[in-house]
Order: structure tokens, then C-alpha cells, then sequence
């Protein structure tokens, strides 16, 4: 039987990663502060972050529950909500400074030149509002376009985000529509008015797998038409390493761990980052050739500590196994351990020099 | 990052409070309304309680000889008309009302957990009948449902407390009808039916304790309202007979006739009703706001 | 050998669970939704069962079936031998004690209001086995063998974390000594790290307790790290069935090629030749006749849209639904 395409052909090549170099900023963060007032006390989300972003690349923020990417991502665009509050640093926007905008200023920015997409797309759409409709509205608010007008370019959007039969869609409500049309439909939305930088969190959590690579594959198809920055926000290795360029580590708050994609998976110099690529289990597809077959997945032992509650000097050094006297005194040191790369320990040159050898 | 600003922030969400007594000034500072009406019904319930060492006169007891006395001297409120000491009349009247309140919301919440909780958990045909009947029974004002059913069953105090008691039955049952459904569903209840525990062990070991937490702000908000219907029933001639002292039936029998002559009569009792009212209105809001999840507590 | 083999831990055939569609005030029934259709595996001692598949393809449905939460419409289930598909409320409780489930949500799946070691002693309490003071020890041991500390037991569901909580839930589906347990999604809800704590907490214990699993998952690599065969499914029936390393280095359905191609890597400098297959999961409520995958299935024929392909032997220990294998 002539097959055509193969879904999946046998075997896998290595391909080389080149770093690319860095492209101009768009989006400068610098030691962002965002704290919640709890019963239990004073919670430091995220504590001192700061990154750029270049024109066009894609940049992933990963970490597991609670270590603040989500709530990163919302204090770029100032979302944040009671008791949470953003209460240091800059975040420079082609070169103008976010934080210190009033509310009406920022909801210019909000959706026109930064746009975001979140995880869950039946709670993100207004269930008693149509598709196009929804979509319209930020281009009505930003770009002054008429109702007849907006409607015609929500569903210029909806084609290009893939969805078939685009008229009918865009007078549709989003229950009509399933799990994986929704969340095109929010690119849509996001994209509608050609932001600067599009926030991504965790867009693809709640989607089927094979949904999933639809839409990874539609971001990043988009991001290339149209030359949108990417930050993608989430929990998965995977996608990481499909999608992104950068990478950004955080665990309780903080980055732990900074590089190019390649690096950082060929590479990384944060016990963390390092307990987390061997806790996964891969599929044997992927793993190269010669690997070994895991019987027992690495663990990374004890919890994420309670984050009104962190240990002193390194917050990740109950759980290491390369913790030290120095490491439970003092906080280590972001450095540039690598070219282009970044980690906060005291060890980074005890960790082997491959991730999975 | 000056910590002043963190900590004024951090007490207003509630850190740094310690032990029970600590919990109830915070609770007192941010609801101050709350902690007024906490205040009122504590009052309420001391009087009630403490009735006999408040009073110094029998509430019983009559003397023509002072009838319609205006308050002052030894009568510090006034006698009524049977010359009757008017202060000892209100406090021992707070036990009746106290009695009332409690009793009648007391009971129509167990016979409405009882209904709501079977009807949400076995459904069928069970469930659809007993919602049209409460349906119906939801059709009437709560005032009008009370009257007939004071008015069949007879003043007395029991009788009273049942007939303010069953118009509530079909709020409670809705609420906890709503609560069952949703449990139904949990896991943790699908847990204990795979471990092969009975439906009727499942309902009351695992279902019923989720359901009742919405039932604490209804039940407080209902102790009020529960004053204000048998000041109505009294109005009517159905409350509480004599000769147990109601505040209702005292500004009843006033009401008409006395209200120019000597209104200490009707303003006291009014007085005391509003107050308990407003008291437990106020707490009411305040556990509301407490309990609700999404306020940032 | 001259004895017979000992009857599998638990058989399921032609297994069906129809959902009748109702429309209308009178609630009549218009359709139905097949949302598990002819399914049929065997489990032996010690070993793992994954079931794969996406959203809507049945799989926690089959679970909650062999579990008699809900009613089969069709079928045998078969535990130990004994067919247990039809029988009555207390002729199924001792049955209940040899398989148990844990659920996918460790927050849901725990009653707020009970304390841990309530929640675990609460099978044995319910089937009568130990005295209280016996059940307390059974408890504190069960805590212990899946990484709890004794004195955790008096403490609420709310005070433990979610990897905790989740193994409060093994615990609790340990407490009776099944020989099946049941994995509903049991790590989806966890963080990566601590999904490989349960994951090899899950496998330790099958190891020392010739425990076997019906391991219902999403997540491939999951899958085949814990399994031994697996059932990959669609829109409520099995379309491929084999053992772990043929069905993942030799996939033959075309669904299962397109599940594969989707897992993304985690290593950027591998790259797979590999196409994604678009479209959506077709709705339930209206499969597409014939084979359900034809509307995706970029090798589709015309036999595809009219036949329905069996479940067919294809070699030896594997099974493919496909008329082009």
C-alpha cells in the first residue's frame, strides 16, 4: 500500500542548534517584584525577575506550580490582582516603562501591543458573545475600526488561525465551537490587532495531545507571517524544547537558570533544571539511540517550600543533592556560567557536562 | 522596599494573627459592623439567659395600682396596663424570642437538610415531587404560610415555633438539594461507593457535612426574621398567648390604643425587636463576607 | 503443563456502555452515545494495562464500568473468573475488596472534612475487617509504605500537598489488599517532579505486591514507562492492543502513529520526520460511520467511510483495527 506522508517515519536525526544571536529588545524586565498579602504572610511570587526579549523570538518560561511564571506573565500587563500586588521594577516596552502608566494607558497597551492567551479557553471566552464579536472588540477599541469593518477582519483572523468555514464560525458562540477551535479562536483574538509581544500561558495544558501540536504548530507558523514575540509560560519540557528559542527557569520565584534551548537541555547547570529533565520518562522514540532504558524515573525529593515560608540561603537546597554549608548561607549568585548562560549555583560545574549520558 | 508598606498591607489580610482571641479583634476590626451585630446578639442571649438577676420585678405580676405608670423611679420602663413592671416584661420576653427564634430556625433547617439532602442524593421521582411541593409551598408569603398555620394548629408557644418553622423548610431544602447534587458527583463520594459503602451511609457520612456551610449564614440571617414573623402573628392574635411575655404581642396590644397615651409601651418592645433584628441582620453580613471564598480571606 | 492457567485478574469482553440522548420536554430519547463500544482486554497478576486515548475516546469510562460505578449496557467483566457484570449491590461488595480505584484529582477525591487516616481506614471500617485499634495500625503501616509519616494521619486533606494527597488516595486503595487497583489518570493532576515520585512509588508497590494495573492515561510517556501492553482507543473503541514496545517502536494504526508524532520531545536537538495530523476529535454525539478515525486519517480509502474495521490479530499479540493492516 503507497502511503502517503508517513505520519511518523522511523527513526530520528540529530539536528544541530545553533544559538542565534541575539535580536534587538523589544521587551526589557527588570527586577520585577510582585508580592501577595496573605493570612500566612508575606508571599514574594516573584522576586526579582528580569529578562529581555528580542523581536520575533520565543522565549519559555518553565517551572512547576507555584513558582511564579503565571504570575509573572500577568504582572508584565499589570493583571494582577488583590492581595497580589506588582511592587518593583520596570518592565520597558519599546523602551517605555509599563509600571509606571495609570490604568488608562495601560488598557491601550492591553491587547493592542501585548496580548495574552490563557489556558483555558471555555472560561477565557464570553460564553454569551459571538466569536466575532469578541474578536472585534479589541480592534474597535484600538484601531477605531467600524462594527462591518471589525467583523470582516475577525474573520480575515479566524482563516488565518485555521479555523474552516470562517464566515459561519465568526457569528457563532463559543460553546459551539470545541476545545481546540476555542483556543484558535483566542489566538485570533490575541493576534487581532498585530501586538508587539503575545504572552502564551500554558495555551495548550487543556488540549488533547494531538490538538496540542496543532496549535504549537499554528503559533509558530504565525509568529513568523506576522513577527510577534513569543513568551510561552509552561510546565512541559516538550514544548519547550519544540517551540522555544530562550529559556527561563524559575522555581519559587525566582530564575534559577537562563540559555538558549539547546544549551540548556544539552546542558544545564541548575541541579533543578537537571532533576527535572530526569524525572520525566521519554518515549523511546526519542531517546537517542544508545540511551538506556529507565527503570526507575530520577525523583527530585521533598516539595516546593511554602513560599511565605522559604528556607534561608538557596530555596532549592533541601531538595539538592549537591547542597552545602554555602549553599544553605547565602543565595547564590546569577552568573554567567557558560556563554549565553546563566544559573544561581554554587555547583553548576559539579553537574555533569551532558543532561542525559 | 520599605517593609512599613508590606506590613500595614499584611494586617489588613490578616497575618500575624494570633490565637482565638487575636482572630475575633481581627474579625472585630475589619467587619466593625459585624462585631456591633456579634455584640447585639451576645447581649440578646445574656438577657435571655440571665433573665431573673436582670429583672427585679416579676414580669407576671400585676398591680393595678400603677397601671399605665410612666417610666421613672422603680418601673425604670414604664408598667402597662395591668400594671405590669414593662422592663421585667422585655427581658423576660428575650427568653420567648430567643425560644422562637432558635427554636423555629432550628427546626425548619433540620427538616430542610433532611428533605434537600434526600432529595438531591436519590433523585427520581422522590425529587420531582417533593420539589413541586415546595414549590408550592414557596408560592405563598412566608407571612400568609404562618397564619394558617397558626391559625389551624392554635396559639401556643410549640405551635408557634412550627408554623414559623415550616416556611423556611423549602429555602433551606433548595440550598441543600443544590449542595447534594453537586457532591454527588465528587470524586470522593465516587471513592466511597467503589470501596462499596451503602447510598445512605454515603449521604450522611460524606455528603451532608460538605452541604451545611451556606446553612450557617442563612440560619443567622433567619433568627431575625424569625422575631419579625411572630411580632406579626402576635399582631394578629395568633403569636404567643399569654402569659408569656412576647415582645410582639406587647406592641400589639398597644399598638392601638396606648400608642398616644403612653407610648413607652410601644417603643420599648419595638426597640428591643429592632435591635435583634438588626443585630443579627448585621452579623449575618459580616459571616457572609467571612465564609464567602472568593473574598481574599 | 498439564493444569490449566490461572484465570486472569480481570477479563473484559465486548464491553459497552451506551448514554441515551434526550431531547425535548418529555425527555424523549433521540440517539444514543456510544461512549465505550466492544472493548475487550485481560489483565494477568502483576501486570500494567494502559489505556490511551484523548478526550472523549471512553477510556475513564471503561474504568468507572469495570468498577460498576455505572451500569454496562453490554459485555462481561470478568474478575478472577467470577463474572461479576450483573450482579446485585451485596453480591458485588466482596468483590469490591479486590479492585480499587484512585482518582485523577488529588483535591476532589478526598472528603475536606475527614482526616487523612479516616479517609484510609474508611474501606476497612465499611467491609468490617480489622477492630479499631488493629484498623489504626493497618493505617499507620499503609501510610508509612506509601511515604507518609504516622503522624500525618490526624491531620485534613487541605494541610497535605498534592503528591501527598495522591498518595493518600494509593493508600486508601491499598487499605483492602486488592489485586487490581484501578489509575484514573492518576498523576495528570501532578507536577512533573512529583509525578515521578507517584510514579515510581506506583510501580515499587506492584513490584512487592504483585499488584496489577489499569493505568488510564493521556500522557504516552507515562504510558509506556509503567505499562506492559497497551490499549490505545478512540471514540469509544480499542483500535490498537499490544505490548508496550511494539505498540511504541511499531505502531500500526494510523492513530496511534498521529498520538506519537504529537508527543513533543524534550531534546532540541532531535527532529523527527513527522506530520500533524489536523482536524478535531469528532463529537461523540455523532461519530463518523464506518471507521471514526477516516475523517482524519490521511491514508483514508473509501472502504474506510463504510466498513467498520474489527479488532484483528495482525501478529502474534497484536491487534489493529484497520483495513489497511
Amino acid at each position: 500500500m503507497a502511503a502517503p506522508q508517513a505520519i511518523l517515519a522511523t527513526g530520528a536525526e540529530r539536528r544541530p542548534v545553533a544559538g542565534a544571536p541575539a535580536p534587538e529588545p523589544v521587551l526589557e524586565v527588570e527586577n520585577l517584584q510582585t508580592v501577595f498579602y496573605t493570612r500566612g504572610g508575606l508571599v514574594k511570587a516573584v522576586d526579582g525577575v528580569s529578562f529581555t526579549l528580542g523581536r520575533s523570538e520565543t522565549l519559555a518560561i518553565v517551572g512547576e506550580s507555584g513558582c511564579g511564571k503565571s504570575v509573572t506573565a500577568l504582572s508584565l500587563m499589570r493583571l494582577v490582582s488583590d492581595p497580589g500586588r506588582v511592587v518593583g521594577g520596570s518592565v520597558k516596552l519599546d523602551g517605555r516603562d509599563l509600571v509606571g502608566l495609570d490604568e488608562a494607558e495601560l488598557r491601550q497597551i492591553r491587547g493592542n501591543d501585548i496580548s495574552m492567551i490563557f489556558q483555558e479557553p471555555m472560561t477565557s471566552l464570553n460564553p454569551v458573545m459571538t466569536i466575532g464579536r469578541q474578536i472585534g472588540e479589541a480592534l474597535i477599541l484600538h484601531q477605531h475600526m467600524s462594527r462591518k469593518a471589525a467583523v470582516a477582519r475577525a474573520t480575515e483572523m479566524l482563516h488565518l488561525v485555521g479555523i474552516p468555514e470562517p464566515q459561519q464560525r465568526v457569528k457563532e458562540y463559543p460553546h459551539q465551537l470545541s476545545g481546540g477551535m476555542r483556543q484558535r479562536a483566542m489566538i485570533a483574538m490575541a493576534l487581532a490587532c498585530n501586538p508587539k509581544v503575545l504572552i502564551a500561558d500554558e495555551p495548550t495544558s487543556a488540549l488533547d495531545v494531538t490538538i496540542q501540536a496543532q496549535i504549537l504548530e499554528l503559533i509558530a507558523k504565525l509568529q513568523r507571517e506576522l513577527g510577534t514575540a513569543v513568551i510561552l509560560i509552561t510546565h512541559d519540557l516538550g514544548v519547550v524544547a519544540e517551540t522555544a528559542e530562550r529559556v527561563i527557569v524559575m522555581y519559587a520565584g525566582r530564575k534559577v537558570e537562563e540559555a538558549t534551548v539547546g544549551e540548556l537541555f544539552a546542558r544545564p547547570l541548575h541541579p533543578y533544571t537537571r532533576g527535572l529533565m530526569n524525572s520525566i520518562p521519554r518515549l523511546a522514540l526519542m531517546r537517542r539511540e544508545a540511551g538506556p532504558v529507565v527503570n526507575r524515573l530520577a525523583e527530585i525529593p521533598g516539595i516546593v517550600p511554602a513560599l511565605s515560608n522559604l528556607p534561608p540561603g538557596c530555596t532549592f537546597a533541601p531538595r539538592c543533592t549537591f547542597a552545602d554549608e554555602a549553599c544553605r548561607a547565602q543565595y547564590p549568585a546569577y552568573a554567567e556560567k557558560r556563554e549565553r548562560h546563566w544559573a544561581a549555583c554554587w555547583h553548576s560545574d559539579k553537574l555533569p557536562g551532558a543532561a542525559h549520558d | 522596599m520599605a517593609v512599613i508598606d508590606h506590613q500595614a498591607e499584611l494586617s489588613r489580610a490578616g497575618a500575624n494573627v494570633h490565637g482565638w482571641f487575636g482572630g475575633l479583634l481581627f474579625f472585630a476590626r475589619r467587619y466593625p459592623l459585624g462585631a456591633i451585630g456579634a455584640i447585639i446578639m451576645i447581649l440578646f442571649l445574656a438577657t435571655a439567659i440571665f433573665a431573673g438577676s436582670i429583672a427585679r420585678f416579676d414580669p407576671f405580676t400585676t398591680n393595678a395600682r400603677i397601671s399605665l405608670a410612666p417610666p421613672g423611679g422603680e418601673h425604670i420602663l414604664g408598667a402597662d396596663f395591668m400594671g405590669r413592671d414593662v422592663f421585667a416584661r422585655i427581658v423576660y420576653g428575650a427568653r420567648i424570642s430567643l425560644a422562637v427564634s432558635v427554636g423555629a430556625t432550628a427546626l425548619g433547617c433540620l427538616i430542610g437538610v433532611a428533605i434537600g439532602l434526600m432529595s438531591g442524593f436519590f433523585g427520581g421521582w422522590f425529587d420531582l415531587l417533593v420539589q413541586r411541593v415546595l414549590d408550592i409551598m414557596q408560592s405563598l408569603p412566608l407571612l400568609v404560610m404562618a397564619l394558617v398555620m397558626a391559625a389551624s394548629l392554635g396559639p401556643s408557644l410549640p405551635n408557634t415555633i412550627i408554623a414559623i418553622a415550616i416556611p423556611l423548610v423549602p429555602t433551606v431544602a433548595r440550598i441543600i438539594r443544590s449542595n447534594t447534587l453537586s457532591l454527588r458527583e465528587m470524586p470522593f463520594v465516587e471513592a466511597a461507593r467503589a470501596v462499596g459503602m451503602s447510598e445512605t451511609r454515603i449521604a450522611f457520612i460524606h455528603v451532608l457535612p460538605n452541604t451545611l456551610a451556606p446553612l450557617i449564614v442563612l440560619a443567622t440571617a433567619q433568627l431575625g426574621s424569625a422575631i419579625l414573623v411572630e411580632s406579626a402573628l402576635a399582631f394578629l392574635g395568633l403569636g404567643v398567648p399569654e402569659p408569656h411575655p412576647s415582645w410582639g404581642r406587647m406592641l400589639s396590644e398597644s399598638a392601638a390604643e396606648y400608642v398616644r397615651t403612653a407610648p413607652w409601651l410601644v417603643i420599648f418592645p419595638g426597640i428591643a425587636i429592632s435591635a435583634v433584628v438588626f443585630g443579627t441582620n448585621l452579623f449575618g453580613d459580616a459571616l457572609r463576607d467571612l465564609l464567602d471564598p472568593r473574598q481574599r480571606i | 503443563m498439564t493444569e490449566a492457567a490461572p484465570p486472569p485478574v480481570l477479563e473484559v469482553e465486548g464491553l459497552s456502555k451506551h448514554f441515551p440522548v434526550r431531547k425535548g420536554l418529555l425527555r424523549r430519547t433521540v440517539g444514543h452515545v456510544y461512549a465505550v463500544d466492544q472493548v475487550s482486554f485481560t489483565i494477568g497478576a502483576g501486570e500494567t494495562l494502559g489505556l490511551v486515548g484523548e478526550s472523549g475516546c471512553g477510556k475513564t469510562t471503561v474504568g468507572r464500568t469495570i468498577m460498576r460505578l455505572i451500569e454496562p449496557t453490554a459485555g462481561a467483566i470478568r474478575l478472577d473468573g467470577h463474572d461479576v457484570t450483573r450482579l446485585g449491590k451485596s453480591e458485588m461488595r466482596p468483590f469490591r475488596r479486590q479492585i480499587q480505584i484512585i482518582f485523577q484529582d488529588p483535591f476532589s477525591s478526598l472528603n475536606p472534612r475527614k482526616r487523612a487516616g479516616d479517609i484510609v481506614g474508611e474501606p476497612l471500617k465499611v467491609h468490617g475487617v480489622l477492630a479499631a485499634k488493629a484498623r489504626r495500625e493497618r493505617v499507620a503501616e499503609l501510610f508509612e509504605r506509601v511515604g507518609l509519616r504516622k503522624a500525618q494521619m490526624d491531620n485534613f486533606p487541605h494541610q497535605f500537598s498534592g503528591g501527598q494527597r495522591q498518595r493518600i488516595g494509593v493508600a486508601r486503595a491499598l487499605a483492602l489488599n486488592p489485586r487490581l487497583i484501578i489509575g484514573d489518570e492518576p498523576v495528570s493532576a501532578l507536577d512533573v517532579s512529583i509525578q515521578a515520585q507517584v510514579i515510581n512509588l506506583l510501580m515499587d508497590l506492584q513490584r512487592e505486591l504483585k499488584l496489577s494495573y489499569l493505568f488510564i492515561s493521556h500522557n504516552l510517556a507515562v504510558v509506556e514507562h509503567i505499562a506492559h501492553r497497551v490499549a490505545v482507543m478512540y471514540l469509544g473503541r480499542i483500535v490498537e492492543y499490544t505490548d508496550k514496545t511494539t505498540l511504541f517502536t511499531r505502531p500500526l494504526h494510523p492513530y496511534t502513529e498521529a498520538l506519537l508524532a504529537a508527543v513533543p520531545v524534550p531534546d532540541p536537538a532531535i527532529k523527527r520526520a513527522k506530520r500533524v495530523v489536523q482536524g478535531d476529535v469528532p463529537s461523540p454525539l455523532k461519530p463518523p460511520p464506518g471507521c471514526h478515525f477516516h475523517t482524519r486519517c490521511p491514508y483514508a480509502e473509501a472502504r474506510c467511510r463504510q466498513e467498520i474495521p474489527a479488532l484483528r490479530e495482525v501478529e502474534p499479540g497484536h491487534h489493529v483495527a484497520c483495513h489497511l493492516r
